[in-house]
């Protein structure tokens, strides 16, 4: 049985209460009126003498905003307004972005979970109670995203621009879409996903501790069907959550791939988070069982994984940068206008990275190269949930700043908390699963 | 060159194994092991060195990446620029996201195809090529575990039959 170290237990603590003091600042310092709002960006443009610079185009994120400018209104009130939103939307942007972060990293462990569930993997029993300790956290990750997403049906901020009925009468595209972007049917969808994947979760957990104390594989068979059957579900409804919870904040855009895009980072992002607590664990001598050979596998999938998320990203960029139709290109037209360190730097830090470090088989057996490629892929992934939402809601007023890491601190505390938590209530190497004996001998 | 070696038949692989672990640790050289299908863990069990194809892949894909580039950039930019797409493709780089694709089959072609060239190279494999093995065989259930003899012919032989094999003959090279 694990016992969960007093470090890591005081050490998770202080990421939490750093990142509320942190979430509470970005609150705080938030301006309130429009004048504030000016007085905000004038400072920073003095002391960076115009860094971002007004006249940086705002052409994607006004489309997003559309209606302000329709109005009516002066043109340079307009502009004030809704640079007004866009600070306001900061603190509720960098907290909606780190709580999804690591929302997905627990939803694309239990993707692969279900995985191996279902193809009956014989080299990974070893770590189903890692990957089952790691959903844990969709309980408490989920509800935080629920509340968050019912903060903006309740119009507390403007992260989706849809929800505001006064933007919708003067969007006659929006209009169209009011069948399917509705507050009340997307809370449904997302209470039916979120109520879906927790329950799978749930059964899947339950009949995997059941198959340590029975005496016949029927649990094992059960799980896998619940596994089969769960994959379904989670395809469809993984890519009908990317559409709702990322892809329509910019609501005129669509992407037909957006789905397996999401899917990529979820699914890298979960196996890297297995490597690395697999590790961790191991070295503190929890895992005496699971040797190099597991570990050189999940390293060969955060290769393979990170070429495939690669692959979805180009895929996306090439067409729309081909095609060139102005609808579609203000999407990559602001990510590189305002966002273009992030959002090359990604690239960088998701595909070149991993690609080398990774390529040599040799090195996905040394652990410690893996923390640190994998720590790299974590971030690198950060920064592409950050750039999927971020050019939506705050336009070129991002900054990576107290409000943003203080998210991710507290998130990160958040999650090692409910995680190594979990670990403590059952043995962290499952006993009679019918692969156990192949999952020990497992070799490369 | 007379050397005399040995051949000892198995029938299974993991009888082999065993065997070839036991003959590694007497300390015999041995020179071959014919098999009917690859056996898991053999090669190391042997001793034999790593390969180090992966090596000439990664080279081999680093050229097809730089032939990939040279040659999109004499076709498309050089040779006959054309305006595809609104996008006049006068500079490589601002048209490169068009060649990736290109870049991409080419790696993977040029590691492919050169990967496996080398391997017939180096296996000494070419077409109309007479088969090495020493007896067919090994084609079918049979694995042939070939041992070089200095000397302790006998004790050698004690030793093969010991580890189960169905069958050995001496053989004159």
């Amino acid at each position: 049985m694990y016992t969960f170290s007093n470090r890591l237990r005081i050490g998770s603590f202080i990421l939490m209460a750093v990142g509320l003091l942190g979430i509470g600042i970005g609150f705080v310092s938030a301006p309130s009126t429009v004048a504030e709002a000016k007085a905000l960006v004038a400072a920073h443009d003095d002391g960076h003498g115009g860094g971002h610079g007004e006249s940086a185009t705002h052409e994607g994120s006004d489309e997003a905003h559309g209606t302000v400018a329709m109005q009516g209104q002066d043109h340079g009130a307009s502009h004030d307004e809704h640079l007004l939103h866009q600070l306001q939307n900061r603190p509720w942007s960098a907290l909606y972005v780190a709580a999804l972060f690591f929302f997905i990293i627990a939803l694309g462990v239990l993707a692969f979970y279900a995985v191996q569930r279902a193809a009956q993997a014989g080299w990974s029993p070893m770590l189903f109670r890692v990957m089952e300790g790691i959903t844990a956290y969709l309980v408490p990750g989920g509800i935080i995203v629920f509340v968050l997403l019912v903060l903006s049906v309740l119009h507390l901020n403007h992260l989706f621009t849809w929800m505001d009925p006064e933007v919708v009468a003067h969007d006659t595209l929006l209009q169209g879409k009011t069948g399917y972007l509705n507050t009340p049917f997307f809370l449904i969808r997302a209470a039916i996903f979120l109520g879906g994947w927790i329950l799978y979760r749930e059964v899947s957990r339950r009949l995997s501790l059941a198959q340590d104390e029975a005496d016949d594989n029927s649990n094992f068979k059960k799980n896998f069907r619940w596994s089969a059957g769960f994959l379904v579900f989670y395809l469809v409804s993984e890519s009908i959550m990317s559409w709702d919870w990322i892809m329509s904040v910019d609501p005129h855009w669509f992407s037909t791939l957006f789905g397996w895009y999401v899917f990529a980072t979820m699914f890298v992002s979960g196996i890297t988070a297995i490597a690395i607590i697999s590790i961790y664990l191991k070295s503190r001598g929890y895992l005496p069982d699971v040797n190099d050979s597991h570990i050189h596998d999940l390293a060969k999938f955060m290769f393979g994984i990170s070429i495939f998320w690669t692959y979805l990203w180009f895929a996306q960029f090439m067409l729309i940068w081909y095609a060139n139709i102005p609808e579609e290109v203000t999407y990559f037209v602001t990510r590189i206008e305002d966002y273009k360190l992030p959002f090359f730097g990604m690239l960088a830090l998701n595909f070149v990275f991993p690609l080398l470090m990774l390529m040599n088989s040799d090195y996905k057996r040394v652990n410690w190269f893996v923390i640190m490629t994998g720590i790299v892929i974590l971030l690198g992934h950060y920064l592409d949930v950050f750039i999927m939402i971020m050019p939506a809601t705050v336009g070129d007023q991002w900054a990576i700043g107290i409000p943003e890491i203080g998210a991710v601190l507290f998130f990160a505390g958040l999650f090692i908390f409910w995680v190594f938590r979990a670990f403590t209530m059952a043995p962290l190497q499952p006993k009679r699963n019918p692969y156990i004996e192949e999952s020990r001998q497992f070799h490369y | 060159m007379a050397t005399k070696v040995i051949h000892a038949y198995y029938n299974d692989d993991d009888v082999l194994m065993h065997a070839v672990k036991k003959v590694k640790a007497a300390k015999h050289p041995i020179e071959e092991v014919y098999c009917p299908f690859p056996v898991h863990g053999l090669d190391k069990a042997m001793g034999l060195a790593p390969t180090r194809i992966a090596i000439t892949s990664f080279m081999y894909g680093c050229l097809g990446l730089a032939v990939a580039i040279v040659m999109m950039n004499y076709i498309m930019i050089q040779d006959w620029p054309q305006d595809i797409g609104g996008k006049p493709s006068f500079s490589y780089v601002e048209n490169m996201p068009a060649f990736v694709p290109i870049m991409f089959e080419m790696t993977v072609f040029f590691a492919a195809h050169l990967m496996v060239i080398t391997f017939y190279l180096r296996s000494r494999l070419w077409p109309f090529k007479k088969a090495e093995n020493p007896d067919v065989r090994t084609t079918d259930d049979h694995f042939i575990m070939e041992i070089g003899v200095d000397g302790n012919e006998k004790e050698l032989k004690a030793l093969l039959r010991d580890t189960g094999a169905v069958e050995i003959n001496s053989i004159e090279k």
